[in-house]
C-alpha cells in the first residue's frame, strides 16, 4: 500500500506551488492512493544490473558555437507576454512576505 | 461541384497543381465546413479566415508566377495547439494560457509556412496533452464525428476530429504516449508517431521530454507522410533532434502502395495485446488485417515483448516527473495567467494562487504524481526503476525487430467511449494507452491506419505498426500497402463511411483563446 496521506498531498502540493482546496486534497489523495499502488510495481521489476534508460536515442556533447545568433528574442517580444512588466523587466509582487 | 473538402491532401496538391482550383477555393471551402460543423465538433479552439485566406491568396499569387513554395503550397493544415504559432493564440488546451500568443513560431510550423501550407487554426486537445480523450481541455471536448455523443481521443482529439470530419485534409499533432495514434484509431484516420528525435520539438509546449514527439494525422497514409516530408529532419534549435539524411517517406507510401510490396514481409505480432482487455470488435478487424497482409504475401509470426506489461507503470511515472519539471516554468511571471489575491502577496503565494487557478484537475494530478515521484527518498524506488523498465522494455524491442520487419498490435483496446465515462477514474483512462505508450519509452515510431468498424458498436477500428528507430519509411510502406488493399475492400478511405453527424448539437462550453 502506498503511503500517500492527506498531509504528504498537502506536502507536495507547496513544493509544486499548487495551493489545493481541502476538497481537492481529499479527492487527490484517494486518487494518489490508487495510482501510486500501480506505478510502484515497476520497482520489483528490474533488477541491480540493468542499467537506467533516461533518453531513447542518446546524443552526446550537442554544442554550439558560442555566438548570439539572429534568431534571438528581443527584450520586447520576450516581454510581451507577461502579466507585468516595466519594458525592461518582468515585475512581480513582493519577494518576502512580513514574517520574512 | 465535388467538395472540396472530400480531397485528399495529395489530390488537391495535384488540382491546385493543374490549375483546376485555387487556394483561396479551397481553404474557403475547409473554413465554411469549419463554420457549419465545428459548433457541433468542436475541433477547433481558435480560428482566424481571415488570416487563412490571406495565406491562400499568397499561395495562389505564387503559383500564378510559376513559383509555387512545394508541391502541398496552398493546401490548408490544422495546428495542434500544444505548437507555437506567432499569428494565432497557443494555449495547449490550458487556462493558464488563455489568449497567450507566442513571439516564435514552432519550428514544424515555420517549415509548414515555407512550404506554403495555409493554416487553418488551432485544434483542441486535453491540457498539456495529458489525457486520452480531449475531455481534459480546459475549452470543452471535441466530439466524435462517427457519433457526437463518443470521445475523440486524446490529447490530439481536436486535430484528429478535424481531419475526420473534413474540416482539414491534414493537421499537426505530438505524440507523448499515443496522443496521435490513438486519436486516430478511435476516428478511423492516420496518425504516425515519428522516431524520438527526427521532427523538432522546438516550439511544442513540452510535455514529458523524453517521450514527445510531432507528427501528422491525416485520412490517408500518403498525406501523412506528405507531411512528414515537410516537418522532418534536423533542427539546430532542438537538442536532441537527430541529424540523419531521412529518405522521401511519400515516395516511401507510393512505393508501398504497389501490389506486391508486401511480399516476403515479416510481420510480428504482439502476443501481450489481445485477451479479455480488447474489445472483440477490435480483434476482429486486427485479424482480418493481418490475413490481408498473409494473403498478400507478408510472412505473420507470433512474437513476444514480456516486459510491457510493466509499460504504462513506467510511464505514469516518467511522465510525471518530467511533466511537474516542464509545468514549472507556469510561474505567473514571465507568460500566461497571473491571479490576483488580496493585499497583494509574495510572489510565491501569487505563483501558488495563479497554478491553482490556471490548471485543471488532470494536470494537477500529474504534477503532484510526478513531484512525489522525483522525491528524495522515492527517486530510486520510482523514476530510477521505471528508467530501467524503460531499457527492458528497449531490449524486448530489439530482440523482436532482429526476427521480423515490422511489429503489429491493435492501437488500443476498445473504441470511442462516452463523454464522461472514464472522466472519474484516471486508471481506466491510462490503461488505454497500453499499446502506443512502449513506441514512446523506447524511441520508435509508430502508425495507426483504420482497420474496419467494429461489427458490435459501428465504430472505427485502426491496427498499429512499429518499426525499429529511424525505419520510419519501412512503416509508410507497410501501412501503404495494407491500406491499399483495405481501401479496395473500401472503395476508398474509411472516413468515407462515417455517418452524417447532427450539427445541431450545440458544444458545452465556449470557445477559448480566441
Amino acid at each position: 500500500m502506498s503511503d500517500i496521506s492527506e498531509d504528504r498531498v498537502r506536502h507536495l502540493a507547496g513544493l509544486a506551488r499548487i495551493d489545493l482546496t481541502n476538497d481537492e486534497v481529499t479527492h487527490l489523495t484517494a486518487e494518489l492512493s490508487k495510482i501510486v499502488d500501480v506505478v510502484a510495481t515497476v520497482s520489483a521489476v528490474a533488477s541491480d544490473d540493468v542499467p537506467a534508460t533516461s533518453h531513447p536515442i542518446p546524443l552526446t556533447n550537442v554544442y554550439r558555437e558560442d555566438v548570439v545568433t539572429d534568431d534571438v528574442l528581443t527584450t520586447e517580444q520576450a516581454l510581451a507576454g507577461a502579466p507585468e512588466h516595466d519594458g525592461q523587466r518582468f515585475k512581480v509582487s513582493a519577494i518576502l512576505g512580513e514574517e520574512q | 461541384m465535388t467538395d472540396l473538402t472530400r480531397h485528399t491532401a495529395a489530390e488537391l496538391a495535384a488540382q491546385l497543381a493543374d490549375g483546376s482550383t485555387t487556394s483561396v477555393a479551397v481553404t474557403q471551402a475547409h473554413l465554411d465546413r469549419i463554420a457549419a460543423v465545428d459548433g457541433t465538433i468542436h475541433a477547433f479552439l481558435h480560428v482566424n479566415p481571415q488570416l487563412s485566406l490571406d495565406a491562400a491568396a499568397a499561395s495562389d499569387t505564387r503559383r500564378a508566377a510559376g513559383k509555387p513554395l512545394s508541391d502541398l503550397d496552398g493546401v490548408p493544415l490544422a495546428i495542434k495547439d500544444v505548437l507555437v504559432t506567432t499569428d494565432m493564440p497557443s494555449t495547449s488546451g490550458s487556462k493558464i494560457l488563455e489568449g497567450w500568443m507566442s513571439p516564435y513560431d514552432a519550428t514544424v510550423v515555420t517549415r509548414a509556412r515555407e512550404a506554403g501550407l495555409v493554416p487553418l487554426g488551432k485544434t483542441n486537445m486535453d491540457e498539456f496533452a495529458m489525457g486520452s480523450s480531449t475531455e481534459h481541455s480546459a475549452y470543452g471536448p471535441t466530439r466524435n464525428p462517427w457519433d457526437t455523443d463518443r470521445i475523440p481521443g486524446g490529447s490530439g482529439g481536436g486535430s484528429a476530429a478535424a481531419v475526420a470530419a473534413f474540416e482539414a485534409p491534414f493537421a499537426l499533432g505530438s505524440d507523448t504516449g499515443g496522443s496521435i495514434r490513438q486519436p486516430a484509431h478511435i476516428t478511423g484516420t492516420v496518425g504516425m508517431k515519428p522516431t524520438y528525435g527526427s521532427v523538432s520539438r522546438y516550439g511544442a509546449i513540452a510535455l514529458a521530454s523524453s517521450l514527445d514527439q510531432v507528427g501528422p494525422c491525416s485520412r490517408t497514409v500518403l498525406d501523412a507522410a506528405l507531411l512528414h516530408d515537410v516537418i522532418g529532419g534536423y533542427d539546430r534549435h532542438d537538442s536532441t533532434s537527430l541529424k540523419d539524411a531521412w529518405p522521401s517517406f511519400a515516395e516511401a507510401a507510393r512505393k508501398g502502395a504497389q501490389p506486391g510490396s508486401l511480399k516476403g514481409l515479416k510481420v510480428g505480432v504482439v502476443s501481450q495485446y489481445s485477451g479479455d482487455a480488447f474489445q472483440a470488435g477490435v480483434m476482429t478487424r486486427f485479424r482480418e488485417s493481418l490475413d490481408l497482409l498473409a494473403a498478400a504475401g507478408a510472412e505473420i509470426v507470433d512474437v513476444s515483448l514480456p516486459s510491457v506489461e510493466h509499460a504504462v507503470a513506467a510511464y505514469y511515472l516518467i511522465l510525471p516527473a518530467e511533466a511537474s519539471s516542464n509545468l514549472a516554468k507556469f510561474d505567473s511571471v514571465r507568460f500566461g495567467m497571473r491571479a490576483t489575491i488580496v493585499g497583494g502577496g509574495t510572489v510565491e503565494q501569487v505563483m501558488s494562487a495563479t497554478r491553482e487557478a490556471g490548471f485543471g484537475p488532470e494536470v494537477k494530478r500529474r504534477i503532484i504524481l510526478g513531484t512525489y515521484a522525483l522525491s528524495a527518498g522515492y527517486y530510486d524506488a520510482y523514476y530510477g526503476s521505471a528508467q530501467k523498465v524503460r531499457t527492458l522494455i528497449q531490449r524486448d524491442f530489439d530482440q523482436a525487430f532482429a526476427s521480423v520487419d515490422v511489429l503489429a498490435t491493435p492501437t488500443a483496446p476498445t473504441t470511442a467511449w462516452k463523454l464522461g465515462e472514464k472522466l472519474d477514474d484516471p486508471l481506466a483512462m491510462y490503461a488505454q494507452d497500453i499499446a502506443t505508450i512502449p513506441a514512446n519509452l523506447a524511441g520508435i515510431p509508430g502508425i495507426s491506419i483504420p482497420s474496419g468498424i467494429a461489427p458490435e458498436d459501428g465504430l472505427p477500428v485502426g491496427i498499429q505498426f512499429l518499426a525499429p528507430a529511424r525505419h520510419d519509411a519501412k512503416l509508410y510502406s507497410v501501412a501503404a500497402g495494407l491500406e491499399s488493399l483495405l481501401h479496395a475492400q473500401w472503395g476508398g478511405p474509411l472516413t468515407s463511411q462515417a455517418p452524417d453527424f447532427d450539427t445541431a448539437v450545440p458544444t458545452q462550453s465556449t470557445r477559448g483563446g480566441a
